[in-house]
């Protein structure tokens, strides 16, 4: 039993970091339906952005309190990776919006490509292994809590109430909803729809550079080709929870993150990725509009 | 007159100052999005700790290329193109293309003079300018060298046009005796091997997923498990057996194909990026299986020792073999047997699946395919088959798979999971995209453009006489590989050539109301 909580408390680590990089994916397709598969790409960059800033301040100051560190890591790799993604989709994505279908993906692929290359050339192939920043470890009833899940849990949660807040109660909020809904409509009823689809990616991107930090934080080390699989894990997650629900993208995070640890507890840990990629592929052939997604109407 | 003058030079001025504008802006961006990336770099001490390296040089660099670049397009590139598409309202003709400005007689002449001076004085003139800017002297005879060639072929440009099949499958016919005659038989290795055979695996991968993706619609991403499905079939049944090629060629066809049906079966139902992901998702699979199947698959270490492909079971291609090739036909003993013989039998293969291709297009399976593509539920309100005619393109496109998978595995002699990663499906992907869906041609110039740009990367050597001894060009590959499908699409997202029209469709088009079709052409 105690095995077993234990398990599912990683998992709940695991998936907090799922849940933030899916809400990124989970947007984006509900916005302009396309599967934006650079999104990983863009957590991993996020990762090397706090990894440098933690270089730096180790650098320049004797000893940093942990809580301030990871304060300022976590908002330089936001605004840092913001950047990228608004930079890519105006750059890769929006002149190809009103294309066919596939232009898109193909972009981001190539974007995919590019953005780990791009890291591997400019730092180095290697890995990236830092000194642990948070140690404690509490015990209580024989189930070890290290303090670096607990922030991980907290920092996920208070960003989610962040980001509820934002969708749900600011004119912004509103107008990413109309635009999911209708783009024309909304344009027509005075809402700037590329401003709108510039800012959804910009929120997708700094969660996603929370969710890096975060990252670096439990695992202490980062590698540029770090972004694909989080990144399909984060997309089966999206996809499970119902994709274009935001809600949907937390619990399916979660889902994926508990079946993640339980299964390489309990079975094999060799095949813990073959395990996500057979929940991708049994739920969208089973269950294709997810856990909370709305089932998809075909017109002629 | 006089105004018209003011006006150019007004918006010539406001050109400018918009451009700088738009430099400086672009300067910043850069900026802040290579600070942190390509300002500093992480590496490691001597006590393995990681430390922040400098290199504020390299970001100011990059930082006003940018700039610069930006500028050039705010201030001449996009006024320029914009006005390729203006007819000048006297002659009604459009301004000459740049390609023709470009490939003027005149250009041609100073070509040919410096590439002529450079070739017979070169020698003297290297020796007088030192080895530095001797490197510089052999890009200008390259470039020249090219140059001239380009401008051949563009000065014979309808003919090629008319004449492409025939002349495209005349060139690859020779290539590996114009580059025996040309480098030897060491020589021609190099180019046989890493540039003929490399991409003619593409070609035929991508002609393969084309099948799939260009003909019937179905967006597939894990492409790649059917050539490792092929490739394991022909590397563990030809080490343990010692089965011969030519029976496990179309074994491993068959096995993807079955491969095909069997991944294809569930994903019925799902379209569009559904698929995508979901195929995605096997590919991966069946790579995680390869590694983690230890048993069969001896894991990552891969399985070494496969056996080569034979001269039809006549002659052999090992050196130790009492019929080797170079003994029976009493020749010197050379490698390059080997690898012209590999060239051509994917040659082979890849003109096997071209015609295959061309045949099932007009053939009924290949009509329903392209029906499914252009409008699936018409197809099926039509009275088509749709689980067949998907069931049949996944196994036709992975037989394909299949077959270029058992020949790469003939060709390395080994095979590793390694090489079955998602990045060879995404790259056989763009290539289909980037030619042109459903066009063979076009892919096969994407394939040649794609590969071979990023192949001959490694042969640019000399560009460490440039940017010091450290600077590995093979590095740039895949960064510039994604960049340019990136830029590509933008640019031309229908592809090179794109041809995506349906093999067979009504002549007679008719306008009807905007109510009953999504075009208002039906």
């Amino acid at each position: 039993m105690q095995y077993f909580i234990q398990q599912l408390i990683n998992g709940l680590t695991l998936g907090s970091i799922y849940g933030l990089i899916a809400i990124g994916y989970t947007m984006v397709y509900g916005i302009i339906g396309m599967i934006n598969f650079a999104h990983g790409d863009i957590f991993m960059v996020g990762a090397f952005a706090a990894l440098i800033v933690f270089l730096i301040l180790g650098a320049i100051f004797y000893s940093v309190p942990v809580v301030i560190a990871l304060l300022i890591m976590m908002i330089v790799s936001m605004l840092l990776v913001s950047l990228y993604n608004w930079v890519i989709e105006k750059t890769a994505y929006r002149p190809l919006r009103g294309s066919f279908r596939l232009a898109p993906l193909i972009t981001a692929i190539g974007m995919s490509i590019a953005l780990s290359n791009f890291v591997q050339v400019t730092q180095g192939p290697r890995n990236k292994p830092i000194p642990p920043m948070i140690s404690q470890v509490y015990n209580i009833y024989g189930i070890s809590i290290s303090l670096k899940q607990i922030v991980i849990v907290l920092v996920t949660a208070i960003l989610l109430v962040i980001f509820w807040y934002v969708v749900n109660k600011t004119a912004l909020g509103r107008a990413q909803r109309a635009c999911e809904q209708d783009q024309k409509m909304a344009a027509l009823l005075g809402i700037n729809v590329d401003r709108t689809i510039s800012i959804t990616f910009i929120i997708g991107a700094a969660l996603a550079a929370v969710a890096g930090t975060l990252f670096l934080m439990y695992y202490g080390v980062v590698v540029f080709s770090d972004g694909f699989v989080p990144g399909v894990k984060a997309f089966t997650a999206a996809v499970l929870g119902g994709i274009g629900s935001i809600p949907g993208a937390v619990i399916g995070g979660l889902a994926i993150g508990f079946i993640e640890s339980i299964w390489s507890a309990y079975f094999s840990i060799d095949y813990k990725d073959v395990a996500a990629f057979s929940i991708l592929a049994i739920v969208l052939i089973f269950l294709p509009s997810g856990i909370l997604g709305r089932p998809e109407v075909e017109k002629v | 007159m006089a105004v018209a003058e003011s006006s150019k030079l007004a918006s010539g001025a406001s050109n400018i100052s918009t451009g700088l504008r738009e430099a400086f802006y672009a300067g910043l961006i850069a900026f802040f999005m290579f600070v942190l990336l390509i300002g500093l770099k992480t590496d490691q001490n001597i006590h393995n700790e990681l430390i922040i390296v400098p290199r504020w040089g390299l970001l100011a660099v990059v930082v006003l290329l940018t700039a610069l670049g930006r500028f050039l397009q705010v201030v001449y590139l996009t006024p320029f193109l914009a006005a390729q598409k203006i007819t000048d309202t006297k002659t009604g003709m459009r301004p000459t293309s740049v390609a023709l400005r470009f490939f003027s007689k005149r250009n041609l002449v100073i070509a040919l003079v410096i590439g002529a001076v450079l070739l017979l004085a070169g020698g003297t003139l290297e020796a007088a300018v030192g080895p530095y800017w001797s490197v510089y002297l052999g890009m200008l005879r390259g470039a020249a060298i090219i140059y001239v060639l380009a401008w051949v072929i563009f000065y014979f440009r309808n003919f090629i046009g008319a004449h492409s099949y025939s002349l495209g499958f005349a060139v690859l016919v020779l290539y590996p005796v114009a580059m025996v005659l040309l480098f030897g038989f060491q020589g021609s290795l190099k180019w046989v091997d890493n540039f003929g055979i490399q991409i003619l695996i593409y070609v035929m991968l991508a002609w393969g997923l084309n099948i799939v993706v260009g003909l019937a619609g179905l967006l597939d991403l894990g492409y790649v498990a059917f050539y490792a499905v092929g490739a394991y079939s022909y590397a563990l049944l030809g080490t343990h057996f010692g089965w011969s090629f030519w029976i496990l060629l179309p074994a491993a066809g068959a096995m993807a194909a079955m491969w095909g049906i069997i991944l294809g079966f569930p994903v019925l139902r799902l379209r569009g990026d559904y698929l995508a992901i979901v195929t995605l998702a096997f590919g991966e699979i069946i790579r995680l299986v390869l590694i983690n199947w230890r048993e069969v698959t001896n894991g990552a270490a891969g399985v070494s020792g496969v056996p080569k492909v034979s001269f039809f079971g006549l002659m052999s291609f090992n050196v130790s073999d009492p019929n080797y090739i170079a003994k029976v036909l009493e020749i010197p003993q050379s490698g390059a047997y080997y690898k012209i013989f590999l060239y051509y039998l994917i040659l082979a293969l890849c003109i096997l699946t071209a015609f295959v291709t061309i045949r099932l297009r007009s053939m009924p399976v290949g009509r329903a395919w392209e029906a499914l593509r252009e409008d699936e539920i018409a197809c099926r309100s039509l009275g088509i088959n749709t689980t067949t005619t998907k069931l049949t393109a996944f196994a036709t496109g992975a037989m394909f798979g299949g077959f270029a998978g058992s020949f790469f595995a003939a060709r390395q002699g080994f095979v590793s999971p390694e090489s079955f990663i998602f990045l060879e499906s995404a790259i056989i992907l763009a290539i289909v995209v980037l030619g042109g869906m459903g066009s063979l041609g076009g892919i096969a110039v994407a394939s040649a453009v794609m590969i071979g740009g990023t192949e001959i990367l490694r042969e640019m050597q000399f560009l460490k006489m440039i940017f010091g001894q450290d600077f590995t060009p093979e590095l740039y590959r895949m960064l510039l590989f994604g960049v340019a499908m990136v830029i590509v699409m933008v640019w031309k997202p229908r592809g090179f050539v794109g041809s995506r029209e349906p093999t067979a469709f009504l002549k007679e088009r008719k306008s009807v109301s905007g109510e009953f079709t999504k075009e208002g052409h039906g």
